[in-house]
């Protein structure tokens, strides 16, 4: 089977400390995948270092049948990846639009069609263009941070807790803007709390626990395996 | 007390008053802002900023020598504008120059803000001997006499005199005079040039919002692709641009010496975070509001009050504060600043 992005055995951490021992997560092309797991069990690790934010001491990043393993970020942007990262994702004192235009910084020419395609899945960004995005609600700000990492046109959008702190009818709402861009046939690798809802639409779900792999199924198996109820997701089946 | 009387203190205390707070205002505004954008995108409080002014007007004072010399004039533009481009261009140079062979030493190994502000601290003191090494330890007018082709050459500072003939003739009694010389008047056209391009290019052009961006977040700038390296030199080019320029008039208007910087290094800061560090036109504002500040605040009302009234006592200064205390006063406001409303007018970061 081909994926659209293999990270295998990563090992990563920060000065010292190592985080991630041999962690491995895959997205196939136009699918969704989900990283749930404990807070610190190292899902917002993993991310980064997929997305060249943090250097690799071991293993391997394949993206698009492409070894990026070392890439920076603007490398892995013009090779078709976004990044949402889990806090301060969104330039505060810009507007709106410049927001969105920051997003396309590495290819002027897809500014207007990035817009356009943008303020078509959050019409309410259209609105609000011009004021600074710093002066959003929690769920509009999520939006624009979204939306900047859709500019480009990415092959894989990696997100990192999209729907903390918003309300839970802006969440829903957050989980059907991701549905819809995933039905363009965009990947989408994404960390997430509200772990019942990730894995509801995840084809792929994996479960970190102290930056190790601890279960590896589709959504639907892992909401169906007890263990990972009791212990994961709080109740019952 | 007649309508004329109020005509002439209000003509003089334009002239004297508004006039000087406007030109010491456009000095610290200019610096201010390079001051600012430079803590937006670097993060630290950049000392070295006054003495990179008074290195500019040694290029820009060489260069007119140079000029003259060689019998090069545009009259009526004065010399020392002719070698402005020069300036600017050493003080960009050094200002790169100083960025990678000294703060990106510090910037690779992700030292803590506090280090930088005592490197540059430290350039400080290398720029201001180098400046006495280049530029020599006197003080130096920038309008001198040249012997070229055997003949006693001079250039003036040029003054032109407002005279208001039309107030003449309608007010019985009307007097006063508007002087403004031309580094005066040539300082206002920069500033505002200056501050309507830096404008336009960071609202409107890609690499004045990626800059923008990246003293907003610099992490997400680096996620979306923007080379933060690239806008560290861009911000060097804009603050030593404005460096070169303020630094030049500035000597201009008065003269050429070492210690150009020594007196506006806190103005400047005090402008910038009254403005809101971070906030470009905050930091305009605040230095229009230091050098106001500044100058009324030892600005003798004697000869506006003589003006109005017959019986003022001409024998005292009328002079809020002292002038030996005029250093004190931006000092004083950045205090308040810094108490009251420590992010400045504009919501800016805290230093
Ligand atoms: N910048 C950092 N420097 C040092 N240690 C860090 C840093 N960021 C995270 N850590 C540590 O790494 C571990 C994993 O953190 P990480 O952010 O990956 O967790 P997470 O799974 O995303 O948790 P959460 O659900 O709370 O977001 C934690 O123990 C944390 O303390
Ligand atoms: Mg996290």
């Amino acid at each position: 089977m081909s994926f659209l992005l293999e990270a295998r055995g990563m090992v990563a951490g920060y000065g010292e400390l190592t985080i991630l021992h041999g962690c491995d997560i895959t997205v196939e092309p136009g699918r969704i995948s989900v990283v749930v797991g404990a807070n610190g069990a190292g899902k917002s690790t993993a991310m980064k270092a997929i997305f060249g934010l943090l250097p690799l001491r071991e293993g391997r990043v394949e993206f698009d049948g492409r070894d990026v393993t070392g890439f920076t970020p603007q490398q892995l942007v013009k090779a078709g990846m976004g990044y949402v990262p889990q806090v301060s994702n969104v330039f505060p004192s810009l507007s709106v639009e410049e927001n969105l235009e920051m997003g396309a910084f590495l290819a002027p020419q897809k500014v207007a069609p990035g817009l356009e395609r943008v303020y078509g899945i959050f019409p309410v960004l259209r609105e609000k263009r011009r004021q600074p995005a710093g002066q959003l609600s929690g769920g509009q700000r999520q939006m624009v941070a979204v939306g900047r990492a859709l500019m480009m046109d990415p092959r894989l959008l990696m997100l990192d807790e999209p729907t903390a702190g918003v309300s839970p009818k802006v969440m829903g709402d957050i989980f059907d803007i991701i549905e819809k861009v995933n039905e363009s046939d965009v990947g989408v690798l994404m960390v997430e709390q509200n772990a019942r809802q990730a894995l509801a639409i995840a084809d792929t779900g994996f479960v970190l626990q102290t930056g190790t792999n601890l279960y590896t199924d589709s959504g639907e198996a892992l909401l169906a395996d007890p263990e990972v109820v009791r212990s994961f997701l709080g109740g019952k089946t | 007390m007649e309508f004329v009387d109020w005509l002439n203190a209000s003509v003089y205390l334009f002239n004297k008053g508004l006039l000087n707070a406007a030109k010491i205002g456009s000095i610290y505004a200019l610096g201010a802002v390079g001051i600012t954008l430079v803590f937006g995108i670097l993060r630290f409080a950049h000392f070295a900023h006054g003495d990179m002014m008074t290195f500019g007007a040694m290029v820009a004072l060489g260069g007119t020598v140079l000029l003259r010399e060689a019998g090069i004039n545009l009259h009526p533009v004065p010399t020392g504008l002719l070698a402005l481009p020069l300036a600017a261009a050493a003080t960009i140079l050094l200002a790169i120059f100083v960025d990678k062979n000294v703060y990106a030493h510090f910037r690779a190994r992700r030292s803590p803000p506090v280090v930088f502000v005592m490197t540059s601290i430290g350039v400080t003191f290398v720029l201001q001997g180098v400046v006495r090494l280049i530029g020599g330890t006197g003080d130096r007018q920038f309008f001198f006499v040249v012997e070229h082709a055997g003949q006693r050459i001079r250039e003036d500072k040029e003054r032109w005199i407002v005279n208001f003939q039309w107030l003449r003739d309608h007010f019985e009694g009307f007097r006063e005079n508007l002087v403004i010389t031309a580094p005066q008047l040539w300082l206002f056209i920069f500033t505002a040039v200056a501050l309507v391009c830096l404008h336009y290019f960071l609202t409107r052009t890609r690499t004045g919002k990626a800059m923008r961006a990246v003293s907003d977040n610099e992490d997400l700038a680096r996620i979306s692709g923007i080379d933060v390296g690239r806008m560290v030199s861009v911000t060097w080019i804009i603050a030593a641009t404005l460096c070169a320029i303020a630094g030049t008039l500035l000597a201009m208007d008065t003269q050429y010496k070492p210690i150009l910087a020594f007196s506006i290094l806190l103005p400047m800061f005090a402008a910038a975070i009254i403005g809101g560090i971070g906030k470009p036109f905050g930091a305009v504002l605040g230095g229009f509001i230091v050098g106001a500040a500044e100058t009324f605040a030892v600005f003798d009302w004697r000869p506006v009050a003589g003006r109005l009234f017959e019986s003022v006592d001409m024998t005292q200064s009328m002079a809020l504060v002292p002038a030996e205390y005029k250093l004190a006063v931006p000092f004083v406001i950045l205090v308040l600043v810094l108490v009251w409303r420590p992010t400045g007018l504009f919501k800016g970061q805290v230093l």
